[in-house]
């Protein structure tokens, strides 16, 4: 079973990485769980679902709310496994729910395999200094939460109607008294294709400035190491890494950004990196598949200047 | 009132070192110290003590050693230590650790329980939650700010989309994140005199679990192996050639569009 998450109506992505992972372990079937008013739980069929479930009587998120409904309905069906994503929300409702089922959790999981039945569980910690492979035995359902990002959505057709059902809760104990949206999410650099990331080698938020120049010319959007979120010079919503995002660019600039284990766990394997850095021996040289050695300043702005005259050149053309 | 603050002792995996080979930590010569946003949570009870008059009462579960961490919230300030310590609980996962913890919470008695959003070992923001749900109290994750009204608490949180204020009633229990505050140093006479404070052990002749509900053997979750990533990508270095090094990156980019 997969609980598939769903903001303002619309599905979390990771509902649909979730459910083209699940399709592809042998012989189970493929649960979608969704709550909340949902318009495209029925695309989950094309990702793999074999059968979707729609809690239609919940409103959004409610921490108690979604708990009970979740709880009865994996009493009801007893999954085997149980997948969540590890978003914020996803990584607070998780363990209340394994709590309540007397389960086992696994968190933030990079890879899963099935064997006979028994879901083996890798996920980083240490701050991603280790990776460990973890295996719940006797306790069921084996839950486990994924970040966005680490698997792919996969299309894989499959037939089927969604099940809509109403399920009795308790009131919630937590009421939300205000919600202030933070405005336009303009850039999520989760979805992005090219990625203009930087470090404290960039030193300043004027350097910064410069790079959201370059990234816009070329369609990118920018990021930064958990120096540069803590020195101010760009928003902790875009922090790549442990503490932050696991993104899955086609291309991932690394500037003025060392490299360390703690970063390197939010870019995922394929994504290709290029590192600009002053120091040959920075852990981020053996991690890129291109690195320019260099201070970052003059490569920019000649990557800028360049770029601004062949724009120029194909209007006149 | 009572608050209970939860603190761990991890350690400062900023220095770890992995035995490459083994696939495992070096722990020798790391230093340890208390999980930095337990120490977030330790500074939203000082402040409730200045406040509301507020007892503070903090819990460890560890090897004898994380006493450490609890002579260090003497100094900061808190009134009252315990160290939740035995052999049988050695191996514990998060459902396990949160249920000897729970228990521990239920004999002590309290209003309010504090933890950290997350430690900086295990990296799970579990153990807070099902704490909770197994004292059948609300929680809420993630908060930067909390205020107390009468029997009702009050709290902002900061989710990447938007920010929340959620109110709910006493007891319950906060999950703290970084950003709710900046923890004080301990005082000076605090560090004197908190060698001289009594903590309070408790084992499981206290808890009387049996030895199969707790620990390694107890625990739904176990860790099969530990491996370290091997990385054995091929990179190309522009180490002279500025030119050389811009015509690559243009190059890369107009293969997917971008220049
Ligand atoms: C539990 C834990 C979780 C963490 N989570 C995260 C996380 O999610 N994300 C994250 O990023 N970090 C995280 N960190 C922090 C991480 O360990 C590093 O401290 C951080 O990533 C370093 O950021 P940096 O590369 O920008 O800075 P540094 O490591 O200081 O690197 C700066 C680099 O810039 C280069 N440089 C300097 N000047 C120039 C110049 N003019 N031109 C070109 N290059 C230059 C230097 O050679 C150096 O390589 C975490 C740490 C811990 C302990
Ligand atoms: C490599 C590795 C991977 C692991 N993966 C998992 C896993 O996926 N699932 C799982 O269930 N277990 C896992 N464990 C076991 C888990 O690390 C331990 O149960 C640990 O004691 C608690 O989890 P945590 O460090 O993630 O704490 P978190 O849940 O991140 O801690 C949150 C807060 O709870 C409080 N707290 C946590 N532990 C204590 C304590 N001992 N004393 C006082 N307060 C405390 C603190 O306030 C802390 O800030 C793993 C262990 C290892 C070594």
């Amino acid at each position: 079973m997969v609980y598939c998450q769903s903001d303002k109506e619309k599905l979390h992505p990771v509902s649909y990485e979730l459910i083209s992972k699940a399709s592809e372990f042998h012989g189970m079937e493929v649960v979608a769980l969704v709550l909340g008013n949902s318009e495209d739980a029925e695309v989950l069929f094309n990702y793999g679902a074999d059968r979707v479930i729609l809690v239609e009587n919940v409103g959004s998120y409610n921490l108690e709310v979604y708990t009970d409904v979740i709880c009865k309905i994996v009493k009801k069906e007893s999954p085997e496994i149980f997948l969540l994503g590890a978003t914020q929300l996803g990584r607070e409702l998780a363990p209340r729910i394994a709590a309540r089922l007397n389960t086992g959790l696994t968190a933030d999981c990079t890879n899963l395999e099935v064997n006979d039945g028994l879901i083996y569980m890798t996920r980083p910690a240490f701050g991603g200094n280790l990776m460990a492979t973890i295996i719940c035995e006797k306790h069921r359902p084996q839950m486990v939460t994924v970040r966005p990002n680490v698997f792919e959505k996969r299309e894989n057709k499959k037939l089927g109607k969604v099940e809509k059902v109403k399920i009795d809760y308790k009131e919630s104990r937590i009421k939300i008294e205000e919600v202030i949206e933070k405005g336009l999410k303009e850039t999520d650099i989760t979805k992005a294709e090219i990625i203009v990331s930087g470090g404290r080698g960039v030193g300043s938020k004027e350097g910064f400035e410069k790079l959201k120049e370059f990234a816009n010319l070329i369609g990118g959007v920018v990021a930064g190491s958990r120096v540069a979120v803590e020195n101010g010079w760009i928003e902790k919503e875009k922090q790549v890494g442990q503490t932050g995002k696991t993104v899955r660019p086609k291309i991932y600039f690394a500037i003025g950004i060392s490299g360390t284990i703690q970063h390197l766990a939010g870019i995922h394997e394929n994504s290709f990196i290029i590192a600009i850095n002053k120091d040959k021996n920075a852990p981020i040289i053996k991690m890129a598949n291109l690195a320019i050695i260099s201070d970052w300043g003059p490569v920019i702005d000649r990557l800028i200047k360049r770029k601004i005259e062949k724009e120029k050149a194909s209007v006149l053309k | 009132m009572k608050v209970i603050v939860f603190a761990k002792q991890v350690p400062d995996t900023s220095e770890v070192k992995i035995d490459k080979e083994k696939g495992t930590l070096i722990r020798d010569n790391v230093s340890s110290i208390m999980n930095p946003e337990d120490k977030n949570a330790l500074e939203v009870a000082l402040r409730l003590k200045e406040q509301l008059g507020a007892k503070v009462i903090v819990i460890t579960m560890g090897p004898p050693s994380a006493e450490e961490i609890l002579r260090e919230s003497y100094a900061m300030g808190a009134d009252m230590c315990y160290l939740i310590t035995d052999p049988l609980f050695a191996g514990a996962d998060t459902l396990v650790t949160s249920k000897i913890l729970a228990k521990a919470a239920r004999l002590i008695g309290f209003d309010l329980i504090l933890t950290g959003r997350q430690a900086i070992d295990g990296d799970t923001a579990q153990v807070g939650v099902e704490l909770a749900e197994h004292l059948g109290i609300p929680s809420i994750a993630y908060v930067i700010d909390i205020s107390i009204n009468e029997k009702r608490v009050f709290v902002k949180r900061e989710l990447d989309e938007k920010i929340e204020i959620l109110s709910t009633e006493l007891p319950c229990l906060i999950t703290c994140s970084k950003e709710i505050n900046i923890p004080r140093y301990m005082s000076l006479s605090g560090i004197f005199s908190c060698y001289s404070k009594k903590i309070v052990v408790l084992d499981n002749k206290v808890f009387g679990f049996k030895k199969e509900e707790v620990g390694l053997l107890g625990s739904p979750t176990k860790v099969k192996k530990t491996f370290t990533k091997i990385v054995n990508k091929k990179c190309e270095i522009v180490e002279t050639d500025l030119n050389e090094g811009i015509e690559k990156i243009e190059e890369i980019l107009s293969s997917i569009g971008g220049m």
